[in-house]
């Protein structure tokens, strides 16, 4: 293997990777906050994807405005799923509300399905073709727009998440919910907040998707919902840093397994490489053993 | 200042408070004293809005408190310590005090009043960017009360401070609380250490599974042999 192809695979799994890491935040966030894997996140991702197509294909929008409005429209979405199906449920079992979750997931899927038609639709090249070529390397648009949106994207969650209220009382309601109510924070309200962020960043990451393989259907938010949850478990769910490092860690994987001619094992291999992860490290890469609460 | 009338709480179907009335005055140090389960606890979250009461009557400045919720409670100037501290471990010591100043907009007010929180516990001044998590019992206790103080309360619950600290921080925590009601501050005090929350309230009320079963000055109480015997020790 030359140096050159290493650096040609590093690129296209950090490219991978960020679309990975983007949804996983939502994972990881969400899970901070109620405990509750939600397994529709990766179908709000699908809503992002086709908003993002019905904005450039119907409204003829660009790039940025597209993705714009599907992460306003995916978070007034997150904040709705969240307070018609999640919230009732808030005391019960949690696999009450991982079954609901489910539950929702398939609701949005096939809920498209009959919107839409199952039917696989064409995103637009809303990205000029350019290919670059930087020294030895390969550098398609489209994973110049992806890591640059992802970057943004993060730094922008992580500085709230750090200095803002919101991002104050965020932390604090995934401490200890009740000290929070305590601090006259407005649990219910902060929960939503967390919807909505996590469901927007979703919606980012489904309009990469759409644009970087050029098509959308009601299914395709399965698969990467399912990466992005193993890269937030990965990473240490709960844990932000960690969603992004999980999902940069899955992403080199499979593009590596595929670089060295078992493209029919990747996905094995990210589940492996999680297995492995989870018994060496059961909390995750970043997770701490016990969180200390005296 | 604070008033409950007949006040009863359930935890499904446990009756934790059957009944309770009591008042606390304004510029008043008042304890609650009770064994293990007597419910001292959920009284105070029952006031701070955490618990609703079942029945009864619950009204703080004129207002009825019985069905406002804890995030609107603390922006009537009325804040709880919770047992235990509570303190956000995952956070500094600075956010901490930031998030008991969450419903305030005067950053000035605020910075005044974190200066003020830092004259009192110096030593949280030195520990601001340390996790709190990391921070000893005694810090820790001293972290939930400057917490509160941010809220600029008028009327302050404390859930037994003195939980789990050495006789000598016990003191000084005592002192705190005895400078903070100088300072103006109304205190409703709940306490394990019977002896010492008397020596520093005006007036105490005994709890014994959910009910009232004494109430008076806190210094009679001190010298009745019923209290004596049950919760100083007996002599
Ligand atoms: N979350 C809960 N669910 C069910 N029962 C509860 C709950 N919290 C308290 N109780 C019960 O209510 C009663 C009063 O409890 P509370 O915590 O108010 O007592 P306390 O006087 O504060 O005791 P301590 O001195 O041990 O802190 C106890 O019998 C307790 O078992
Ligand atoms: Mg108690």
């Amino acid at each position: 293997m030359s140096a050159e192809f290493i650096l040609q695979q590093l690129l296209n799994g950090v490219s991978l990777g960020s679309i990975y890491a983007l949804i996983a935040l939502g994972y990881t966030m969400v899970y901070g906050i109620i405990q509750l894997i939600n397994f529709a996140h990766g179908d709000v991702m699908m809503v992002g994807a086709y908003t993002g197509w019905y904005c450039t294909t119907v409204l003829h929008m660009s790039f940025l405005p597209a993705m714009l409005v599907a992460m306003l429209a995916c978070s007034v979405l997150g904040v709705v799923i969240e307070r018609v199906a999640y919230k009732p449920l808030r005391k019960s079992t949690r696999l009450a509300a991982l079954i609901t979750a489910i539950g929702m997931s398939f609701f949005l899927e096939y809920g498209m399905m009959f919107l839409v038609s199952p039917q696989t639709r064409t995103f637009p090249p809303v990205f000029p073709q350019t290919i670059y070529h930087i020294g030895p390397l390969t550098v398609k648009y489209g994973d110049i727009v992806i890591i640059t949106v992802t970057v943004c994207l993060m730094t922008l969650l992580t500085v709230v998440v750090k200095y803002t209220r919101i991002g104050k009382a965020m932390r604090a309601v995934s401490f200890d919910k009740e000290a929070a109510a305590l601090m006259g924070i407005n649990v219910n309200n902060v929960i939503s907040a967390t919807f909505a962020i996590g469901s927007a960043l979703a919606a980012a990451a489904g309009v990469l998707i759409g644009v970087y393989y050029n098509t959308v259907q009601p299914l395709m938010g399965i698969m990467p919902g399912l990466k992005a949850f193993v890269a937030a478990v990965l990473g240490g769910i709960g844990i932000i840093p960690g969603a992004m490092l999980g999902g940069l860690a899955l992403g080199l994987t499979e593009v590596f397994v595929s670089a060295i001619g078992f493209s029919t094992w990747r996905d094995a291999g990210a589940f492996l490489i999680l297995i492995i992860v989870l018994i060496v490290k059961p909390t995750g890469l970043l997770g701490q053993n016990t969180r200390e609460k005296v | 200042m604070l008033e409950l009338e007949n006040v009863h709480v359930y935890y499904g179907a446990i009756h934790a408070l059957q009944g309770i009335s009591f008042r606390v005055d304004e510029g008043e140090i008042v304890t609650l004293i009770g064994s293990n389960g007597a419910g001292k606890s959920t009284t105070l979250k029952t006031i701070s809005g955490l618990l609703r009461p079942k029945e009864g009557r619950m009204t703080y400045l004129g207002k009825d408190l019985t069905a406002v919720g804890a995030p609107d409670i603390v922006k009537l100037k009325l804040s709880h310590v919770p047992e235990g501290r509570r303190v956000f471990a995952n956070m500094t010591v600075r956010e901490n005090l930031d998030l008991g100043a969450y419903q305030r907009r005067d950053a000035k007010g605020i910075k005044k009043d974190m200066a003020h929180v830092f004259e009192l516990f110096p030593r949280l001044e030195e520990r601001q960017a340390q996790v709190a998590g990391t921070l000893s019992g005694g810090e820790q206790q001293m972290l939930a009360i400057g917490r509160a103080i941010m809220s600029q309360p008028k009327l302050l619950l404390l859930d037994e401070p003195s939980m789990g600290l050495a006789p000598i921080l016990t003191r000084q925590i005592f002192d705190i609380i005895r400078a903070i009601s100088q300072e103006g501050t109304t205190i409703l005090l709940v306490e394990q250490n019977a002896r010492m929350a008397l020596s520093v309230a005006d007036r105490a009320y005994v709890l014994e599974t959910g009910r009232i079963a004494l109430s008076g000055d806190a210094g009679e109480l001190m010298n009745s042999p019923e209290v004596s015997k049950a919760y100083l020790g007996g002599r």
